[in-house]
């Protein structure tokens, strides 16, 4: 017998254009807890997905208990005891608690050729796996009746009731109390107990401390090494993870930075999970980078002061001005641009033409006899912006959706400055896009700065967010844990020690 | 443009409606050369002239991926008011006895405002209580159905002066003064949706809600306009179609938004939403009435009629899905 659990070696995996992991190794003896560390797009989503045959491997194989095994589906992965508990739960709230843990293994009772869902079976299961874990619902309860933390136990029970020997915790504390995470700690600890492999996904250095047992880093898709909890430092780990050698790909640009343009003062969300108190400045001139983790709430604070979510609190000025963003309408008034992360979601109109992608900011501007659009005007000004960006394109009229992603992009940020605004915020403008064009939108930044504008950038990926900013703020569960504006002090290793300051 | 190799699918695909109905027309007159008699061809766009004002109301709703079900009630309501403000002096019958029979501009302004107004209140469901269209205008229709029933008592309304039933049978320049209504509305309606934000508005929302509120779009009123739009041309369409059959009940229009909804994807508006022009409800109507007074002169069983139309609602739409699913 194996000392190991689970065994995965030389796992190799290729997107068009991109290496996402490249030779990577995790071993995970049972009755321990294997934290598995890494950046934004390390790749650790990547390897837990190809270990659950949600994406094929290249190269690399997998081994349980020391006998090669190929994994398929998800489904395949649960037959042979491995299990896994989502950062984004997926449950269905308006059913019961046994409902959701039996969904798609329904216990039944046969009559012949019928067969009925045996409800008393299913309740007793379900509060027998609940007590397993130190649980005590009413099984018939409704799952939109309880916090998160109790349906991420849930999860955790499923798990155990398909008598999992691994268990994969993919940032499970993310949105839990610390009193949730405590009861969470305690099952992990049984668990632990009964023999049960554990793999836990987390950028919370002193959780981290507090249950791992052995930690592996990983960095752009790369095996960095595997350790004993015991034997790093919080410092250790936060240098292994950023570790890389910068190259300078980025244009330069030296600024003056201007007048104060955009000051934002304790911003609060309505959601008490979001953004908290948040103030910073910007300036004319200014390429403004926001670092920070997934989830640390940049882009729910960037969207609430461009009038898509809700403040709470706190105040928005422009230019000296103060702003009452309720509506992206009034936010364009006031002289803001936003590009949003989610391309497809929320930026393209997909089957129009490239046109009418860059003219519904500006056909207020464009109007004669105040409602007929001036279309010669309209015309002018994509066909400005085409040249301008340099969007390869056979015609204006041409669906955006036939673009690749960096032109899609230069669409949008054409439709941005066909409004002329004074503060441009771009959330992760880059995301998705080659690095030819990622290279001619880097350049379009610069310029813009150059011109006078104010550009806030939110990224993910630590050397763009070093290579571009003037100044970087960096966020962390929702407040803004600090500010980097001494070009000294701009290193990989300070970002990741705010961006970690839960 | 580079000239591309004639490709047949592609062609099949793009103006498969289109060809159908060439073929439609061609197989009738060969085997009943009345089709193309002058008679049946004015009677035809006669026919079209309602359905294609319906159709580019609902064009508008369909475009932003909605639907309208209570268009049809609200035909009836347009129908019944413009029918009892227009019934003669002398008619024995009369709904409000001693008034006189009011002006045609004027009847036509008051049955667009009253309908406008209820399809407003189905757009500030839609675009303020996020009510799903469906649901909304499904309301909205049980409503004005029940509204129109309490006002005429359910009775039917007759009676016209000669000047409103004139609209279908005096012609100007060889065509009758609906059809003229008719082509007015389409040309305005091409203004609207070419020519004026509101209609840019309505394609940006119909491609993507969310991102065109990111744009700044005005998204609540451009839907709560959109359904205004819609109900006015539905009040309209129930006056025209007063003056057609020179009377009405509250069941005049019944399932008319239905075979608009079917006209206008038929004609290529698509039901995702973003997609569709003016010429896509004309030609959408035109293949609808073109189908059904074919099947009539080639002495098809009127009752299957029905199934000839299902059929062309089912190839029409798949052919349109795949022109975009196939792009991408």
């Amino acid at each position: 017998m194996s000392e190991y659990y689970l065994e995965l070696k030389g796992v190799t995996k290729s997107f068009p254009g991109v290496l996402a992991l490249d030779n990577v190794s995790l071993s995970v003896r049972p009755g321990t807890v294997h934290a598995l560390m890494g950046e934004n797009g390390a790749g650790k989503s990547t390897l837990m997905k190809c270990l659950f045959g949600i994406y094929k491997m290249d190269e690399g194989e997998i081994l349980i208990e020391g006998n090669k095994v190929t994994i398929n589906n998800p489904d395949e992965a649960m037959k042979l005891g491995v299990a896994m508990v989502h950062q984004e739960l997926q449950p269905i709230l308006p059913r019961s608690v046994a409902e959701n843990m039996y969904l798609g293994r329904f216990p039944v009772r046969k009559y012949g050729p019928l067969q009925i869902i045996d409800h008393k079976k299913m309740n007793e299961d379900t509060s027998y796996w609940l007590k397993e874990v130190g649980m005590d619902f009413n099984p018939k309860t409704k799952l939109s009746d309880l916090s998160i933390g109790q349906m991420q136990t849930i999860e955790i029970a499923k798990a155990v009731s398909h008598e999992a020997k691994l268990i994969i915790f993919d940032e499970p504390t993310s949105s839990l109390s610390d009193k949730e995470v405590e009861v969470l700690f305690r099952i992990m600890n049984d668990l632990r107990d009964r023999g049960v492999a554990m793999i836990y996904i987390s950028h919370k250095m002193d959780e981290i401390k507090r249950i791992a047992d052995d930690i592996t880093i990983m960095r752009d898709g790369g095996y960095v090494g595997t350790w004993k909890a015991s034997e790093l430092t919080t410092e250790e780990i936060i240098t292994k993870m950023v570790g890389r050698e910068l190259k300078n790909i980025y244009p330069e640009h030296k600024d003056t930075p201007g007048e104060v343009l955009l000051d934002c003062r304790n911003i609060t969300s309505i959601n008490e999970h979001s953004f908290k108190d948040c103030t910073f400045q910007i300036r004319r001139g200014e390429i403004v980078g926001f670092g920070g983790l997934v989830g640390a709430q940049r882009t729910e604070l960037m969207e609430a002061i461009f009038g898509i979510r809700n403040i709470k609190s706190g105040e928005i000025y422009v230019n000296g001005k103060k702003v009452d963003s309720k509506t992206p309408r009034r936010a364009m008034d006031a002289g803001m641009g936003l590009i949003t992360e989610d391309r497809r979601g929320k930026g393209i109109l997909g089957c129009l033409s490239i046109k009418d992608n860059v003219g519904v900011s500006v056909y207020d501007k464009n109007l004669r006899a105040g409602f007929v659009l001036n279309h010669g005007n309209i015309n002018g000004i994509v066909d400005k912006s085409i040249k301008q960006l340099s969007i390869k394109t056979p015609s204006m009229s041409t669906a955006i959706s036939s673009l690749s992603g960096g032109n899609q992009q230069k669409v949008i940020i054409a439709r941005w400055l066909a409004n002329n605004p004074d503060i441009l915020i771009m959330d992760e403008p880059t995301r998705g896009i080659d690095v030819g064009a990622k290279h001619e939108i880097y350049e379009i930044m610069c310029e813009l700065a150059r011109e006078g504008k104010a550009i806030i950038m939110i990224s993910s990926e630590m050397p763009e967010l070093l290579g571009m900013s003037d100044r970087v703020y960096i966020m962390c569960n929702g407040y803004i844990r600090g500010e980097i504006s001494d070009p000294e002090e701009l290193t990989q290793e300070r970002v990741m020690q705010f961006a970690t300051m839960f | 443009m580079n000239k591309k190799a004639f490709n047949l699918k592609e062609f099949l695909i793009n103006y498969g409606v289109i060809l159908v109905m060439i073929i439609l027309v061609v197989i009738t007159s060969i085997k009943s050369p009345n089709f193309l008699s002058g008679n049946n061809l004015m009677n035809l766009l006669l026919n079209m002239s309602a359905r294609l004002v319906i159709a580019l109301g609902i064009a508008g709703c369909v475009i932003t991926a909605g639907c309208d079900l209570s268009a049809g009630r609200m035909i009836g309501l347009g129908g019944c008011i413009a029918g009892i403000l227009l019934q003669r002096a002398d008619y024995s019958g009369k709904f409000y006895p001693d008034m006189e029979p009011m002006n045609l501009f004027l009847v036509i302004i008051i049955v667009m405002c009253i309908t406008a107004a209820f399809g407003a209140v189905t757009g500030f469901f839609i675009a303020f209580l996020n009510v799903p269209p469906f649901i909304s205008t499904l309301a909205m229709m049980e409503i004005v159905y029940g509204l129109n029933l309490i006002y005429t008592n359910a009775t039917p309304i007759g009676g016209y002066v000669d000047y409103y039933t004139a609209l279908a049978t005096k012609r100007f320049l060889f065509i009758p003064w609906l059809v003229w209504i008719a082509i007015l509305v389409a040309a305005i309606t091409w203004f609207i949706f070419n020519m004026t934000r509101h209609g840019k508005y309505m394609y940006a929302i119909g491609a993507n809600p969310q991102a065109a509120e990111v744009a700044g779009v005005p998204v609540k009123l451009t839907m709560i306009l959109i359904y205004a739009k819609a109900a006015a041309f539905y009040g309209l369409a129930g006056f025209m179609l007063g003056a057609k059959s020179g009377g009405a009940s509250v069941n005049l229009g019944l399932g008319y938004e239905m075979e608009a909804i079917a006209a206008c994807t038929i004609g290529g508006v698509s039901v995702t939403g973003g997609r569709g022009k003016v010429s896509s409800a004309v030609l959408g109507v035109a293949v609808f009435e073109l189908l059904k007074a074919a099947l009539q002169f080639l002495g098809v069983n009127a009752n299957a009629q029905w199934i000839a139309l299902g059929i062309i609602i089912y190839i029409a739409i798949s052919l349109d899905i795949r022109k975009y699913v196939t792009k991408k």
